[in-house]
């Protein structure tokens, strides 16, 4: 029934400022091909969702967007990634720059071996000249920002190690905005964290697209349909439908997005 | 459906307790052998071991007084000039193999060069040292005996670097970069920190084994009686050849129990600085 030769290229459904724009993404491991004329517009403040089932891409078309797949040498790309039209996938970006301005959330909370403040001050230090009191106070901006604050002003001294996995994971995404950035990725920020958590997450999320745009990749697809304004569905290295999040979720074009929302597989 | 017909389970159970059983009695036999090699130690070498026997050096046997700090000084010596010359390229080169060098040609030679180095018996890498700094020059030195331990250090520390270096998750160097870290300050800053107490264990326990190593320093720092004050020029006076000398080379009863005082000087050192090793590293929050 799975028609493998749908039509490729998505709809371009975003109408605002387009902050990212991939344009015929191909990605391989190897010799072997694992997106294929990957096509997306990404809105400005607005938040992205990327479902799809397991090993369809989703993760390895995120992390082509700050170049983070370059720390394999086996991994490679083509195509041409606009970001605020500036090809990011050029020789000459400056690819530290980009990772300054494009911030990444990874599945598991990945705290330095630190304490809570040094976490959320080592983008700072890395990227900006401040002085040590303008640090803290924009130590304290970033841990508010993720609602974290509260929770950890009385142990900034702590190793961030200590805290639970939904704190690690909220001081990720302080450490991530401290460098402030434009755009965050997310790459199954909430697939290791419980569900109290998880919904704290998502609220934040909520938030942040007030300042950032946001691109996350979801094994959930309540999750996807809660918080984001469009939803990218993505099959074998392919996109298959991409659209504002309620009319992929209420009236798909293609039967494998329905089948795959309803619960049929993946 | 068709019905399985069922494997006996007594044969399995039976299995199960002999493999349990054996590896225990092997298990046993092992630390026997430890017990004993300690005790026999011990019971030797305690009668020589007093504040005198700590505090002065060596003599010919016969005058008052007689001691093994010379050996104690000389060991520190030659082993923490083996430290100071391996550890930094090792940890360096640990480096490169576990960050830089996955999977390329120059990283599998050097991996493989540090197993071979691994495997060479100590007598030859002090034959070696010997053939190339003792000989050139005229001296036996604590300078030659350092370098021997530490080409025995090098690959030890070389691999245990790497392979702590690889149990940090990739997770963590790509976060890192993610921020927009260059690579070596990921590596550095982040990566050889999150690692740093297996990374310090990896020195300690490299260095408890070369300061046990006796080939090595036979042609290199060989023996005094004096205090070790030539390191580069002459030779220096050190425990595991004291320790060879007094055993082997000497009629008298005496000198065979310094000897065995010695001998479980060195002994417990080491097997404290394992013990610490293992506690530090034990610790879960590595911060």
């Amino acid at each position: 029934m799975t028609n493998e030769n749908f039509l490729i290229k998505p709809a371009a459904a975003p109408t605002g400022n387009i902050k990212i724009s991939a344009k015929n993404i191909n990605f391989f491991y190897g010799t072997n091909q694992v997106l294929f004329d990957n096509n997306l517009e990404i809105e400005a403040n607005k938040v992205t969702a990327v479902i799809g089932p397991s090993g369809c891409g989703k993760s390895t078309h995120l992390r082509i967007y700050n170049r983070i797949f370059e720390l394999y040498r086996e991994q490679r790309v083509e195509g041409e990634l606009l970001i605020d039209g500036v090809d990011a996938l050029g020789r000459d970006v400056d690819v530290l720059e980009l990772r300054r301005k494009v911030g990444m959330i990874f599945q598991k909370p990945t705290p330095f071996p630190m304490s809570v403040f040094d976490n959320v001050a080592y983008p700072l230090k890395l990227h900006y000249k401040l002085k040590r009191s303008e640090i803290g106070e924009h130590v304290e901006d970033a841990l508010r920002r993720a609602s974290l604050w509260d929770e950890v002003k009385d142990k900034l001294k702590k190793s961030g190690l200590a805290l639970s996995g939904g704190q690690q994971q909220r001081l990720c995404i302080a450490r991530a905005i401290a460098a402030r950035p434009e755009v965050l990725l997310m790459d199954e920020p909430t697939s290791a964290i419980d569900p109290v958590a998880t919904s704290r997450i998502e609220e934040l999320i909520l938030e942040l697209q007030q300042k950032y745009t946001i691109v996350i990749v979801t094994h959930n697809m309540q999750q996807a349909a809660r918080i984001s304004d469009y939803t990218a569905f993505f099959f074998k290295g392919k996109i298959i439908e991409f659209n504002r999040t309620e009319k992929v979720f209420t009236n798909p074009s293609h039967p494998q997005t329905e089948s795959y929302i309803t619960g049929r597989f993946g | 459906m068709k019905q399985f017909r069922k494997k006996p389970i007594f044969r399995r159970k039976l299995l199960d307790m002999s493999v349990r059983v054996f590896s225990l009695l092997t298990l046993c036999f092992a630390l026997f052998c430890m017990g004993w090699i300690l005790w026999a130690t011990f019971s030797h070498g305690i009668k020589s071991i007093n504040w005198d026997f700590l505090i002065n050096p060596s003599k010919p046997w016969g005058l008052p007084r007689n001691g093994i700090a010379n050996a104690i000084l000389g060991s520190l010596l030659v082993t923490a000039g083996a430290a100071a010359i391996s550890v930094p390229p090792a940890i360096l080169g640990g480096i490169y193999l576990a960050e830089f060098g996955r999977n390329t040609r120059l990283g599998n030679y050097l991996r493989f060069g540090a197993n071979i180095m691994m495997g060479i018996p100590s007598i030859i890498t002090g034959l070696f040292i010997y053939a190339i700094l003792v000989v050139p020059t005229g001296n036996f030195s604590g300078f030659a005996g350092s370098v021997a331990l530490a080409v025995i250090m090098f690959p030890i520390i070389l691999r245990t670097t790497e392979d702590i270096l690889l149990m940090i998750p990739d997770s963590l160097r790509e976060s890192s970069l993610a921020l927009g870290m260059s690579r070596a300050r990921a590596t550095l800053k982040i990566i050889c920190r999150a690692g740093r107490t297996g990374l310090v264990t990896g020195i300690l326990l490299a260095v408890a084994r070369a300061a046990g190593e006796t080939a090595p320093l036979l042609f290199t720092a060989m023996w005094s009686d004096a205090w070790p004050t030539h390191y580069f020029t002459q030779p220096t006076a050190n425990l595991p050849v004291l320790i060879n000398e007094y055993a082997t080379n000497s009629p008298y009863e005496g000198v065979h129990s310094m000897g065995w005082g010695a001998a479980l000087l060195v002994t417990f050192a080491i097997l404290g600085m394992n013990i610490f090793c293992r506690l530090i590293f034990k610790d879960p929050k590595h911060d």
